[in-house]
């Protein structure tokens, strides 16, 4: 292939390790396809217009979902060649750990700001995490082809806010291409070498793994000291999975290129006898299970679920079909997790976890599209602490198993430390979201005159569906918002349930604090009564709390559903109107005598608030 | 030989109304011409086909076929005896628009017009008023007022037509109640009463002037409510029930011994050919529309088509004819499903037949489409 050269002729100082963090839609993905195309590892024909994602959902959606590598070779202004390995991270807030391990791969770090947005919260949390990390950071301002642009006030910006030196920021477009010779230019002289030594014990670290059906677990790796190549007895020091290396190499675009040996300082791939991606968790380090390392790298954390939810297969016979797409998935995502549960109005399906609601969103999408099923998903929840009488502590994913009040002594949830970027105008309303969502007040500082950080400590339940909406509504889109997990706490919260034609339909049941519980109810009842169609008898749809009713809504009979007329003996056109009819129906939920639409179980979720 | 019927469609309108869905348009002569000529080409492509069968009935539906000429109607019925044999009674249909006898537009009643349709052999007419009222009919967008109605009624009685239907429409824009149940029993007091009514209730359909007014939910005021509509659709039988009418089928009324044998042979899954543009065949075991390719009808789509055809008449479907057709028992078929649909009361079993009850004639989309089996 052109431009590439053979491993092992490099030198470790001709090597850079680097990712781009930005907030979401300053232009990530499209600085790194320029850096892909401008060092000519691609012809602009074979240029996909983002390379990097090459998941079709991730370009439907313009964000990185998993953090994926990318090695190109600069020919530099000082006649050298360099080895460019773009490590992409994802840049959500769900996929915080992932990120976390995808910058402790490189040494340095291009910061990509938007010259109209400026510095946003989710930037600085990124720039924090790569600090953190000791990454060498290196501010780009792009889009300053905008007519809104404003450099010199986001240098300054950078400069105030972030406490980095910027005034020799390159000013690019990266649509267009201007300035970003610059930024090769700058990659080679700011960001630092890799150091390490090749014939130390080896130790690499994991930042991504991925199932392949002819490779099997191909695990993307920074060999941070030492050396790996084919026939390498490997130990993971955390899962303590053993294997043998069968094959190493780096990073083409979209493709794998085999090569000899990976040594300290390089990032690449290896594959090796695993079955499970569950072997090769991120975070975790490798070592030579002869020769091993005397400790693994800092920072490994098994990643926990935050957010669960039921799904169930829309034909009852699919279940199979679903577990084996969830076990699909799994070998790429170890962060899914899934157990089988019952319900009674959804019969036999799985109980998820995910790392957040995008994560869910994404992989209840991928299900569908991917694997063809159809879903009912139950309203996303979080994992509760039920403390009970008895002395025992139950994590609670599932409402439906929350035990008799009289068994419990005290609940907690989950809370995380949010932080909120807005601009001065808006303060008072998002405080106000705050408030309505049980947030309690940290403080605020103004990073200049007219932007501002809130600080609060939030339940993740009250964030976990439509926060992030809410917030962009009441701020026109000018506040962003990151947070962390910040541990449990003692809560008041009541376990909703739903009676339909006075049945609990135990897949409608949400945990909800007491004081939201009255308000919830209600719009919940008003919820299902736009979902549910009429029926040949009218339904009463109740909200109660134990065997209280706090809210109640009917809908009306069903009197009318004729064809009038069967005009010329067109009968394929009053047979497909009946087989849309029945259709309609097979997409619904027989509880008790009532047919519920799969989409009203994930009413709960759109319960808009104004 | 075996039944046939024929429909001959006729896709062309003065002006298209509101709220039709239909396949007609507005046309020129020439066009028209042209169409009638291709027409009586296809009519003729069935000779062969055409010697196995003898025709009981036949439709000439639009659009508004009385907008062709009585020489044009001559020259269709001049082809369809040259190559089918027609029952000497077979109830032979045309669907006219009211418009001024003496002249006007072009798709006036004139009696000319009547006078060849006599001669073609068309024994019955089908009237398209909707309403007795001029302000509904200007809503709906109908181009004659109740007046002219009249005036064409009477004419086609001076011209020897004896068997009469006037279509009729409920759930129409500014109707009340009261001015429906007026259009009832001004149209079955008329003198001659009209042989049949069809009572429809109106639908708003996608892609109609009417779907774009109505279709989001605004204007609703201008519509009946839910429970005027139902109670119109109530009085329906009730008022014409007073003047001898009876229900035979889901929105059709007769005098006795009137009821539309073509209509029936539809639900009674006779044969026919659909000639035109767009118009549904039902021939040699195979159902197509326009210029599709012909489907053949699989066992599952007959039993399914017997009984969702079946139902739409008040007597149902006759458990003796199932086990005829398909020498299998209906409840071993549909057992679970009759069983169901009477526990809720939406079907009724009397002596060897199945029918929906009042309550099964309201929802009767929903009964219809439970027949529809799963799988191949």
């Amino acid at each position: 292939m052109e431009g590439t050269i053979e491993v092992g002729a490099i030198e470790q100082s001709r090597i850079r390790n680097f990712c781009i963090i930005a907030h979401i839609d300053h232009g990530k993905s499209t600085l790194a396809d320029r850096i892909i195309e401008m060092t000519g590892l691609l012809t602009s024909r074979e240029m996909q217009s983002q390379v990097l994602d090459n998941m079709d959902l991730e370009r439907e959606r313009g964000i990185t979902i998993k953090s994926q590598a990318v090695r190109t070779v600069y020919k530099a202004k000082d006649g050298h060649e360099y080895i460019f390995n773009l490590i992409d991270t994802p840049g959500h807030v769900d996929f915080n750990y992932e990120v976390s391990r995808s910058l402790a791969a490189c040494d340095g770090a291009i910061l990509v700001v938007d010259a109209a947005q400026g510095v946003e919260a989710q930037t600085l949390a990124n720039v924090y995490l790569a600090l953190d990390h000791d990454l060498d950071v290196m501010p780009v301002i792009n889009k300053v082809d905008l007519p809104s642009a404003e450099p010199e006030r986001v240098i300054e910006e950078i400069e105030d806010v972030i406490g980095i030196e910027a005034q020799d920021a390159p000013l690019i477009s990266a649509k267009t291409g201007l300035n970003v010779d610059q930024v090769l230019e700058q990659i080679v002289e700011k960001i630092p070498a890799p150091s390490g030594d090749a014939k130390a014990p080896l130790q690499a670290l994991i930042f991504d793994s991925l199932y392949d059906s002819y490779k099997g677990v191909i695990v993307f790796c920074r060999i941070m000291e030492g050396t790996i190549r084919k026939g390498t007895p490997i130990l993971m020091m955390a899962t303590g999975a053993k294997a043998e290396v069968v094959e190493v190499g780096y990073f083409g675009a979209g493709q794998f290129i085999p090569c000899e040996e990976l040594e300290a300082g390089m990032v690449g791939y290896f594959t090796a006898s695993l079955k499970n991606v569950k072997d090769t968790r991120v975070g975790d380090t490798v070592t030579n299970a002869e020769h091993p390392c005397s400790e693994p790298l800092p920072g490994y954390k098994k990643v926990q679920p935050m957010v669960y939810c039921g799904m169930y297969p829309a034909d009852g016979a699919k279940y199979p079909d679903l577990r084996d797409a969830l076990e699909k998935l799994q070998l790429n995502d170890a962060s899914l997790q899934f157990e089988p549960e019952t319900s009674i109005a959804l019969g036999f399906g799985f109980r998820c976890g995910f790392l957040g609601l995008l994560h869910l969103e994404i992989i209840q999408e991928r299900l569908e599209r991917e694997y063809n099923l159809d879903l009912v998903t139950t309203a996303p929840g979080v994992v509760y602490k039920v403390h009970k009488t008895s002395g025992e502590v139950i994590e609670l994913t599932n409402p439906s198993n929350l035990p008799d009040p009289s068994e419990i002594e005290y609940m907690e949830e989950p809370m995380v430390k949010a932080e909120i970027m807005v601009t001065s105008e808006y303060i008072g309303s998002i405080m106000e979201l705050c408030q309505e969502r049980r947030g309690e007040y940290q403080g605020m500082e103004y990073i200049e005159e007219k932007r501002a950080v809130l600080h609060y400590h939030l339940p993740l339940n009250e964030i976990i569906y439509d926060f992030f909406d809410a917030l962009k509504s009441r701020s026109r889109g000018y506040a962003s918002f990151d947070y962390e997990m910040l541990g449990y706490q003692q809560s008041e919260l009541v376990k909703l349930d739903i009676l339909i034609n006075r049945e609990e339909v135990d897949a409608l049941s949400f945990i909800v604090h007491a004081g939201t519980a009255y308000e919830r109810g209600r719009r919940m009842c008003e919820k299902l009564k736009e979902e549910i169609p009429r029926q040949l008898f009218e339904i009463p749809i109740q909200a109660a709390i134990g065997s209280k009713i706090i809210a109640r809504e009917t809908v009306k009979a069903l009197r009318k559903d004729v064809l009038a007329k069967c005009y010329g003996g067109d009968i394929s056109r009053k047979r497909k109107l009946l087989e849309k009819q029945k259709e309609g129906k097979k997409r619904m939920r027989q509880v008790g005598n009532v047919e519920i639409p799969q989409k009203a179980f994930m009413s709960v979720l759109k319960l808009d608030d104004k | 030989m075996k039944e046939l019927e024929l429909y001959i469609h006729i896709p062309f309108c003065v002006r298209k109304c509101k709220y039709c869905d239909f396949l007609s348009a507005p046309a020129s002569q020439r066009e028209r011409q042209a169409y009638v000529d291709s027409l009586c080409g296809k009519i003729r492509s069935y000779a062969d086909s055409a010697k196995a069968y003898h025709v009981v009935s036949i439709f000439l539906g639009g659009g508004t076929p009385s907008i062709l000429e009585g020489e044009q109607i001559l020259q269709i019925f001049a082809a369809i005896r040259e190559v089918f044999l027609v029952d000497e009674d077979a109830e032979i249909t045309l669907e006219a628009n009211p418009g001024t006898v003496t002249g006007g537009g072009p798709a006036s009643v004139t009696k000319e017009k009547l006078a060849a349709w006599r001669q073609a052999g068309i024994n019955r007419l089908s009237i398209g008023l909707q309403s007795a009222e001029d302000r509904e009919l200007k809503a709906l967008g109908r181009i004659h007022t109740f007046a002219e109605f009249k005036e064409t009624y009477q004419a086609a009685v001076a011209a020897g037509f004896s068997n009469m239907n006037v279509d009729l429409m409920s759930a129409i824009p500014f109707q009340t109640e009261e001015s429906w149940e007026r259009t009832l029993r001004t149209v079955a007091g008329l003198t001659p009463p009209p042989a049949h009514i069809s009572a429809y209730s109106l639908i708003i359909e996608e892609g109609t002037p009417f779907y774009e007014r109505y279709g989001s939910g605004e204007h609703a005021e201008e519509l009946p409510d839910e429970d005027t509509e139902r109670r119109m659709y109530e009085r329906t039988e009730e008022i014409l029930s007073e003047y001898g009418y009876h229900r035979y089928e889901i929105s059709n009324y007769a005098l006795p011994g009137y009821e539309c044998r073509h209509n029936l042979g539809y639900w009674d899954r006779r044969e026919y050919l659909g000639i035109g543009d767009g118009a549904a065949s039902f021939f040699e075991g195979k159902r197509w529309s326009g210029k599709e390719e012909p489907v053949i009808l699989t066992r599952k789509d007959a039993m399914e088509e017997f009984m969702f055809l079946g139902l739409r008449k008040m007597e149902g479907v006759s458990r003796c004819r199932f086990r005829e057709e398909f020498q299998t028992e209906m409840e071993e078929i549909y057992g679970t499903v009759i069983e169901e649909l009477c526990r809720q009361g939406l079907l009724e079993t009397a002596g060897d037949r199945l029918r929906l009850t009042r309550k099964g004639i309201d929802v009767s989309n929903y009964v219809m489409s439970e027949f529809l089996l799963d799988g191949e």
